[in-house]
Formats: C-alpha cells, structure tokens, sequence
C-alpha cells in the first residue's frame, strides 16, 4: 500500500516523541545556563601554570626551558627566560619565566604542551566560558592569569594531579637522598683531609 | 525514473557560455550556488547552468576554506602535525589521526602494541558508526525531512562522543594517536562504558530502518536519481561508500588489511543500482558490520601498554625516505604521503582526501537532473569542506 511506510516511520517519531515524557533515555537535551552537566575527568580547554605553595610568583614550578614554546603546533606560547636564578621546590636554582604569554585566541588546545613538559608545570583547564569584549588582550593571559594553584589542578583532575604529586615526591625524595649522600660524602671526605693534616 | 533515462551523456554545447541562446529554445540561467547554501556542508560553490530546471553544466568552486594544511605541516614537527589532522574531516577525527599515525609509522619502523591496535580498531569504528550516521541525517534533512532523522542520528552521536570526550578529552579535536601506540589508555570503566553504548546502537539503527527505509518519499526521491556509473567511478578514483555502492567491491580494510583488520569478520555490502538510494543503503549496512566488529573487539581487546617504551614522540628525524599509509575512513581511502630527508620536519607531506576526489564525479551524476536533485546527489556523497580544501 502506497503511504504505509511513511506511516510507519510517523509512528516511530510518536513513540519518541511520547517516550521523552516517560523515558529519560529519549529525553537527551540539558537546558544550559540553568542545568549543567559536570565536565569529563579528561576533558580540555587551555593551559594553564602550575605552581606550590601560596605565592604564585615564588612557586610556579616553570623554568622556562621553552620546549612548549617549541613545540606548539599553532606557536602560541610567547616564553621570556630570566637573567638570574631562583631556587625551584627541589632548592636547585632554576631559571623562571619573566613573560609568559598564551594567545588563547590561536591556541587549538591541543595539549602537545603538556605532554612535552618534563617539569608538569603545564596543564590543561576544564573552564570553557571565556567570553571577553577585548579580543586582543583580552584573550592574552599573561603570567598571572595562567597561574593557577595546585589545589585547582587536583579539584579539576584528580586522579591525574595524584599521579603527578607522587612522580613529584618520588623525584625529590630521590634528589634529597642524593644530596644528603653527597652531604655525607663531603663530611667523611672532608673529616679524610683533617685527619690526613693532623 | 528509470536507469535507462538517466544515462545522460553531456549535452551538446554544454561547454558554451551561458548567455548564448541554444538552438532558439530560449536561454540558458547560470546561478551561484553557494557558498553559504544550508546544502554544501560548509562554504562549497557550485555554478550551475540550468536549461528550465535541468542541469546542463555544474562547476565546483572550491577553495573557500583552505588553510594551507600541507604546506604548514612541511615546516613544523612531525608530532605537531598531529592536531591538525583533527581538523581536515573534523567529523571523524579519529581517523584522520590513525590514517597519519599510520604513515609516519611506517616512515620510521615503529610497531604498535597490540592494546593500542585494539582501541584504534574501536574508535576507528567508532567514528564510522556516527559519521554514517550524521551523514545520513543530513541526506534525509536535504530532502526536506528538516530535523528529525538528524536528530535521532545527533542523539547517538553523542553518546559515541561522550566515550570519545571522556577518552581523549575532546569530543571532536582528540590529538589522540600517536606514533608508536595512543597517547591515553582506556580504563576498565571505559571499556564497560563503551561495550554498553554499542550494545544500545543496534536497537537505534533497527529505529533508523523502520524510519526511513521503506518510506515511499525516500523512495521517490532517491531512486534511479545520481547514478554513478562503476567504470567512471574507479577512473575517477572514488573510493569508500560512494564505490561500494556503485558495486565495486573495494574496501582498504579488507584489500590492505592494516592494523588488525584481517582478525574481524565482516562484510563489505555493494549497491546494486549505483543510485542515491544505494548509498543511503549500503551505509546503513556498514553501520551494522561495525557494530559486529566493534563487539568482537571490545570483547578480546588485551592488557598491556598503550604505548611502545620505545617510541620517540618528540624530536623525530626519520631516514631519508618515504612513506604512504592509507586507511579505511568513513568517507574513503585516506591516505598521508610523506617524504623524508631526515630533518625535523617532512620534506614533503600530502594528504590524499577522499572527499575531495569523490566530489570530482559530482557533474557526471548531476547532468539532466532537477536543481532539487543536485542537492540530494551532492550530499550523498558526503563530504566534509575541511578535508576538501585543506
């Protein structure tokens, strides 16, 4: 019969359409502003800079080796690198960023940054409503606004932010017991050279 | 209409400027369509002389959206080419990031852990169920039907992107392959997830048939319309859906076998009347032998690395050479060809873009068709502008 095929396909979109009061299976949509769904673990938007403690300037854990800047495929990251040295969380005096500057407006968030990074001083922000009236500067965070404090990273991603805390403590521990083998070292080395003057 | 008025050979004066009257039978009208039509999937422009409402010449226009993707990719690294292959097919992602993992792979010898072939396989046909999916729900929508096969089709896409964006990160640019394995590895819960959501695709492409197989609308519009015939197509280099469903059977999955391919069971399905119909058709089918694959693969899929130990992802200079890896994406053979001269970046980089060559045929099956039709035989090809004009 001609026109039984469209009758069956209009009784399919009826039982979708009267399933949506019933099922929440077929009622898929989320009303945005008012109801939000909680972002994926995984999910990405635009970096952002890592640092301990309290004070953002003392410890953001980049030391400007600039591979980021690198390897970025859009080239979005401008790095300045500073004159002198300043002791990172290990205590070994490190360079740091004088300018550190992300066009998020050419960044693709590609996250090439973050994998790159061999201090996980770089990583990737959940936020996606950044809206701005100034597309110029608005859209380029400077050092301080990148800048975002430990705790963040682990509200946003915990289970990584555990992982690279344990990679972090695991690193200084070793760096430690080094330092103190050298310390003993040096004392016996030196008790040696006492010893030999006496 | 039938196969046999469709043969329409170009017309005589079919290359003459549009203003000239031919034969006295009154003029002939040029229009731009495009590249802002709701129709081209994006900026497309075709210039279509019309004699009444018949096609008597159509000239693709592209280009509206190049973005030098080639040339950009011969003087950055190998790893940071990576991301913008997401974006050439931005539907299918996924695929395009195998398809240059795949290359450069072979340019410089990396194996891939089995793991890691495993999950390619699963979002590999992955992408291709909603691709297919979308695809046909922009075919349907072109027809008239505004909204609701494409909606339905939407309402599965995000299932399937949601694994994607949990995964990955991202919904539609993942960065996820990468030389030598996957950049994450899928948890336990993943793998539950994603065996769920294929377990419930089944019932949507049952939902789908019964929607619009035997609709007599459907049927109207799309039989004996576009036929495209199997000599021309394999001249013309067309490949995946667009081939099958001109009869042709060739599908690099099962020609090539790379990845792990060979260890599914499948079926490749061929049109019959090589019309618009047919294509519609044989993706659906193809929906359902990923579906049988996607399965198998979710339920053998081993333990191990995601990732070779070995493998450099930073600072790659391969040796002097070259290399093709082409594989089966949802819109047809895509292929990367590279070409080494052992510095940090290729030397020559060259994307092989089903979308772009299936879109060559586009005037031989529009000849003698309605301008209504063009549209309809323009999106059975299914193309994405992105891959287009690169």
């Amino acid at each position: 019969m001609l026109g039984e095929g469209i009758l069956k396909g209009l009784a399919e979109t009826a039982r979708n359409f009267f399933g949506s009061y019933f099922c929440a299976e077929r009622m898929t949509t989320v009303e945005y502003p008012e109801q939000r769904i909680a972002p994926f673990e995984a999910a990405r938007t635009f970096p952002f800079l890592v640092y301990d403690g309290a004070d953002w300037q003392a410890g953001l854990r980049c030391v400007s080796c600039q591979i980021c800047e690198k390897e970025c495929p859009p080239k979005c990251i401008f790095i300045e690198k500073s004159k002198d040295k300043k002791p990172d969380a290990l205590g070994k005096p490190q360079f740091y960023p004088v300018r550190f500057e992300i066009d998020i407006s050419v960044c693709m968030s590609c996250q090439i940054c973050v994998e790159v990074c061999p201090f996980e001083a770089i990583k990737m922000n959940t936020k996606f409503e950044l809206s701005t009236e100034d597309r110029f500067g608005g859209l380029l965070l400077n050092r301080e606004q990148l800048a975002k404090s430990n705790q963040y990273y682990h509200q946003i991603h915990a289970t990584e932010a555990a992982e690279v805390d344990a990679r972090l403590a695991a690193e200084k521990a070793k760096f430690d017991a080094k330092a103190k083998g050298a310390d003993v070292a040096k004392a016996a080395s030196d008790a040696a050279a006492t010893g030999e003057g006496a | 209409m039938s196969q046999a008025e469709t043969k329409i050979d170009k017309p005589e004066g079919w290359n003459r400027p549009a203003a000239i009257v031919p034969d006295g039978e009154g003029e002939m009208l040029e229009i731009s369509m495009g590249p802002h039509h709701p129709s081209t999937h994006g900026v497309f422009r075709m210039d279509v002389t019309l004699d009444g409402e018949r096609v008597v010449r159509l000239k693709p226009v592209l280009g509206y959206m190049h973005r030098n993707h080639e040339k950009i990719a011969e003087g950055i690294s190998y790893l940071a080419s990576m991301p913008y292959t997401d974006r050439l097919d931005y539907m299918c992602s996924l695929t395009n990031n195998w398809a240059y993992a795949l290359a450069v792979e072979k340019l410089i010898g990396q194996e891939v852990p089995e793991r890691a072939e495993y999950l390619r396989v699963i979002l590999g046909e992955l992408t291709r169920f909603q691709n297919h999916a979308s695809s046909i729900g922009f075919l349907i929508q072109e027809m008239g039907a505004s909204g609701t096969p494409l909606m339905y089709a939407f309402r599965e896409r995000e299932k399937i992107l949601d694994l994607f964006e949990e995964l990955t990160g991202a919904r539609m640019m993942v960065n996820y392959m990468r030389f030598g394995g996957c950049r994450v590895d899928a948890s336990p819960a993943w793998l539950d997830k994603a065996r769920k959501v294929v377990a419930d695709l089944p019932r949507f492409v049952d939902e789908f048939e019964r929607l619009l197989c035997s609709n007599e609308i459907l049927m109207a519009r799309t039989q004996g319309v576009g036929v495209l015939r199997p000599e021309l197509a394999i001249n013309a280099g067309v490949t995946g859906p667009m081939l099958r469903a001109s009869g042709v059977n060739y599908d690099v999955r099962k020609v090539d076998g790379y990845g792990i391919y060979n260890r599914f069971d499948f079926r490749v399905p061929l049109g019959d009347h090589w019309d618009v119909y047919d294509r519609f058709m044989v993706r659906l089918l193809e929906m359902r032998e990923s579906l049988k694959i996607l399965e198998v693969a979710l339920k053998e899929i081993p333990g191990g690395p995601v990732m070779d130990p070995k493998a450099r992802i930073r600072g790659l200079r391969p040796k002097p050479g070259e290399a093709y890896g082409r594989i089966e994406s949802p819109k047809g053979e895509l292929g990367f060809y590279l070409i080494s001269d052992s510095g940090p970046n290729p030397y020559r980089y060259r994307v092989r873009p089903p979308s772009l060559i299936n879109l060559t045929i586009l005037e031989d099956m529009c000849l003698g068709h309605d301008v209504a039709d063009v549209v309809l035989i323009f999106g059975s090809v299914d193309i994405i502008l992105g891959e287009v004009d690169r």
